[in-house]
């Protein structure tokens, strides 16, 4: 393009006549001006595009893991609810059918993430969730769950931040746990009234915990198109991961970089094995 | 659980969602301080704690709230209070002046009671606990009725009966007394409790109100009292609740201090 533009402007002023010359020298001006315009504003559309471009943040099988505990909690918080609450024990009844869905959403609760286990992705996103890198702990000492402490502190957050990391955490401990507990409950003969009495304790309260922690984890969503539409379709913005999670941007672009790298070693090494055949 | 972690890296490497070739220091993310393994043992522990230890945490909150003028303890979890088990949805509510209680079966004048005629025949109060087979108690319930020893006594019961099955109108609920059972003073055919009458969420306007037993023996919604040859095990029972639900000793739960 840069060249013919140039050829442009070489022809307009092998044909300059005089008189015609300096209008020549002006189109020219104007066609280098209207190219460096044009080159800038491709450069732009050109970055734009690739922090536009998408990224995979979730495989499918990591979302329908998150789709199915989801459900299932929606289930055992509303069924839990009727069986607790006695304004809604009184309005919906049927106690015996909600107990047994309950009790089996609560039975069937840690099965996905169990499954989860068979994907390799899910298994990468659970080793993360669990360490707490230099990073998160500062994350956590300076609050940067408000989103202007974060703006302000920009730090290499990985694919998950340390509150992400947490709520994973105390979710799964707080689910093994309820399904215990639950279970005790459920068996009138399988420990003593103490242990029950203290099983119907911890499942009470720990169901208040779990619905405060949720509110927080669903608060966040709400808050955050992006991550939902993460969540939902497996895919995010690349503009998204530099200003969440700047550090896992960072690792995929350098990913991307070997991989380029890599691709360049290998039509190298190629080159070299033609050309030693031509010699 | 090293292993399993180990090997989630490297198969997370080979499929190039994580893990730089080669360079494993280079990842923080990844090579962190296990706190999300801590935080799980962590909540899995203290749950463990409160099932051995909640029933003291949960005796103590309770003395609390009933000595917090706030009432702010009313909105957190602390048991000894009403739960509210109902068996079909919706229960239709009974109109008092067309409420009729029978008592029908194996009995020489079988009888049809208005809350008049209930009323009208000798009362009894009672202050019991109620004692939930699930674990809840409510202390010091104070309940007014009739015996139902009494209300045998005046129908007559026939010498080839044995039990008697007591039926809800809320369609579904049914329990079952033997004749000995409920010859106990503490079985209350109840028409007040908590000083009014006993409102419909609570089983009214009559429950029956088997002191000694598990709450679920004393049937809201008492419609009919039938005297029966033979213990047919009401709704709970088919659940797996034991027929003879006497508080302390039956259940499995040898804990509870009876009630009566």
């Amino acid at each position: 393009m840069s060249r013919r533009a140039e050829d442009g402007g070489g022809r307009a002023q092998d044909d300059g006549a005089a008189a015609s010359s300096a209008r020549s020298r002006d189109v020219q001006t104007v066609q280098a001006v209207q190219l460096q315009d044009a080159q800038e504003t491709r450069g732009v559309r050109d970055s734009k595009a690739v922090r536009d471009s998408r990224i995979e943040r979730f495989t499918r099988a990591e979302r329908y893991v998150h789709r199915v505990t989801a459900t299932l909690m929606l289930t055992l918080i509303v069924t839990g609810a009727v069986l607790y609450l006695p304004s809604l024990s009184v309005r919906i009844g049927h106690r015996p059918t909600i107990a047994l869905i309950h009790l089996y959403s609560g039975w069937g609760l840690p099965i996905p993430m169990a499954a989860g286990l068979f994907s390799r992705a899910y298994r990468a996103d659970v080793r993360r969730l669990g360490r707490h890198s230099e990073t998160d702990r500062t994350w956590l000492k300076k609050r940067a769950w408000r989103s202007e402490r974060a703006h302000e502190l920009a730090l290499p957050v990985g694919k998950f931040n340390a509150g992400q990391k947490l709520n994973a955490a105390f979710q799964c401990g707080a689910i093994l746990v309820m399904a215990g507990t639950g279970t005790l409950m459920w068996f009138p003969h399988l420990v003593g009234v103490s242990m029950r009495t203290g099983a119907t304790f911890v499942h009470d309260w720990l169901a208040l915990a779990i619905g405060f922690v949720l509110i927080g984890h669903i608060w966040f969503a709400v808050n955050d198109r992006q991550a939902r539409v993460g969540m939902r379709t497996g895919w995010v913005t690349r503009r998204w991961a530099e200003q969440e999670h700047r550090g896992w941007a960072a690792e995929l672009a350098a990913d991307a970089g070997d991989e380029a790298v890599d691709r360049a070693a290998r039509d190298e090494a190629g080159a070299r094995e033609v050309g030693g055949a031509v010699h | 659980m090293v292993e399993a972690d180990d090997a989630a890296l490297s198969s997370a490497k080979a499929d190039g969602t994580g893990g730089r070739r080669g360079g494993v220091p280079d990842r923080p993310e990844w090579e962190g301080r296990p706190v999300g393994r801590r935080v799980v043992f962590g909540v899995v522990g203290l749950g463990t704690l409160g099932v051995v230890g909640g029933a003291a945490v949960q005796r103590f909150l309770a003395g609390v709230a009933q000595h917090d003028p706030t009432g702010l303890t009313n909105l957190l979890p602390l048991g000894d209070e009403w739960r509210f088990y109902t068996v079909t949805g919706g229960v239709p509510k009974a109109d008092p002046n067309t409420y009729r209680l029978s008592v029908t079966g194996l009995v020489d004048r079988p009888q049809r009671y208005s809350l008049a005629d209930l009323a009208g025949l000798p009362q009894t109060d009672l202050v019991r606990d109620f004692q939930c087979v699930t674990g809840w108690r409510v202390p010091k319930v104070p309940w007014s009725g009739v015996r139902l020893r009494d209300m045998l006594a005046l129908a007559g019961v026939q010498s080839s009966a044995k039990a008697l099955r007591f039926v809800s109108f809320d369609g579904t609920y049914t329990e079952s007394l033997t004749l000995d059972q409920a010859q106990n003073p503490d079985m209350l055919v109840a028409t007040r409790m908590l000083n009014g009458p006993v409102t419909h969420d609570h089983g009214g306007p009559v429950r029956l109100y088997a002191a000694p037993m598990y709450g679920y023996k004393s049937i809201k919604w008492l419609s009919e009292i039938q005297v029966v040859d033979r213990v047919q095990p009401g709704y709970w029972e088919n659940f797996g609740y034991d027929v003879d639900a006497w508080v302390g000793k039956s259940n499995g739960r040898s804990g509870d201090v009876p009630t009566s």
